[in-house]
């Protein structure tokens, strides 16, 4: 490689470097502002914003999804899987909203506790598999579980 | 003999013949790939336990996200092989792959939107790995403006080479944007070290249409990247002597 060709590699490579080293600065420096939602726990250790919305996620926990009276305010709680937080949200539900499945809401924490929403996001998970794969999945981890408590029964 | 081969590619004549009798078998391939891949994703490939049949929406969405990544990096990597070396190819492949590389950011950022509003519930969200396939689609733009704001072309595509560099900061932010940060977007299915989270009748077709995607790339980059070098070297012998023969 010639010198001229060498020094202006460098110069590319400094460049990038530079660049690149700015972007990891700022980045940590906003890390809080990038995260689009905050966790059940985070929200219980005290880290949520009080004074101003924010978006919470975590996932439907199974069996307490309540309807109220008037048909379109629901009530249910997050959770992921450490704590939980109940949300009260009134509006039309995405497609993917049920029991089990990763929620993104929007909303302010009530002094009560309880995080009353104004937009529900239902968040996609990475997998995909036809119907019956997912009910074979199902079927065999009931078995499992039943098998176990059979196990402990006989124990 | 693979250097002399190298050094030859790089002469705007040679490679003008070269990518000329390469383009009819590439473009065959990628139809043929093209069609096979939508046949088994739309009509074959079964329907998804949660979602349905709107999730076959990734055959393109997925393909053209993976594709604006790629082609970005390609960019880059040209531009910095023309900032050092200065070899009028690299300059006018980088050039060439921009506007391809807009057009997969700009389809996968609309197919997105398309599909999140029923899934999601919202068209956008300020998510860092959107916000950032965003960014992208910008510095695209960046690059071709100021290719085609600057006229005399060497020093255009010098400067178009710079701005590539710098954005190309931006891929892992994306790529990780999923892992290191809280996103409404979901995870890697397939990019990712363990196995892939899809059953295999649905990867299949995902990868033959990820494959005639960047065979479309390589068709349609080496299309512009023939009529950049005939309206860079218009004034040149080679090009005079293909006109004439042409005409004669």
């Amino acid at each position: 490689m010639t010198p001229r060709r060498k020094k202006r590699l460098y110069l590319v490579l400094i460049i990038l470097a530079g660049i690149g080293t700015a972007t990891g600065l700022a980045l940590t420096a906003f890390d809080e502002n990038l995260m689009f939602f905050y966790s059940p726990t985070e929200v219980r250790a005290g880290k949520a914003p009080t004074d101003h919305p924010f978006r919470l996620g975590g996932l439907v926990t199974e069996g307490s999804v309540e309807r109220q009276a008037d048909g379109l305010t629901v009530r249910f709680e997050l959770t992921d899987t450490q704590e939980a937080v109940t949300v009260q949200y009134t509006g039309i539900l995405p497609d993917l909203f049920r029991e089990g499945q990763g929620i993104v809401s929007k909303g302010r924490l009530g002094a009560d506790g309880v995080f009353v929403a104004d937009e529900v996001l239902a968040k996609h998970d990475e997998n995909y598999m036809p119907p019956e794969v997912a009910d074979a999945l199902k079927t065999a981890h009931e078995q499992g579980v039943q098998g176990t408590q059979a196990k402990t029964a006989v124990q | 003999m693979f250097m002399r081969w190298f050094h030859e590619l790089g002469s705007p004549p040679y490679f003008y013949r070269f990518a000329g009798r390469l383009i009819p078998w590439l473009g065959g391939l990628c139809l043929v790939l093209l069609v096979t891949g939508l046949y088994l994703g739309l009509i074959v490939a079964p329907s998804d336990y949660q979602q349905g049949e709107s999730y076959r929406i990734i055959y393109i969405h997925v393909p053209s996200a993976w594709m604006s990544l790629f082609i970005y990096v390609v960019m880059a990597a040209c531009g910095a092989i023309a900032l050092i070396w200065r070899m009028k190819l690299a300059e006018v492949v980088a050039i060439s792959s921009a506007p391809v590389g807009a057009s997969f950011t700009f389809l996968a950022l609309v197919t997105g939107s398309l599909w999140g509003k029923p899934m999601w519930g919202t068209w956008w969200v300020w998510d860092a790995r959107l916000t950032s396939e965003l960014l992208l689609l910008f510095l695209y733009l960046g690059v071709i403006a100021l290719y085609s704001a600057i006229e005399d072309k060497r020093q255009a595509a010098r400067a178009a080479s710079i701005l590539a560099i710098v954005g190309v900061v931006n891929i892992p932010l994306i790529h990780y944007s999923v892992e290191w940060w809280n996103t409404l977007h979901q995870g890697p299915t397939v990019t990712k070290f363990d196995a892939p989270s899809i059953d295999v009748r649905m990867l299949v077709p995902l990868l033959i249409m990820a494959l005639a995607f960047k065979l479309f790339y390589i068709v349609n980059m080496l299309m512009r990247a023939r009529c950049e070098l005939l309206s860079r070297e218009r004034n040149s012998r080679w090009v005079a002597e293909l006109a004439e023969a042409d005409h004669g």
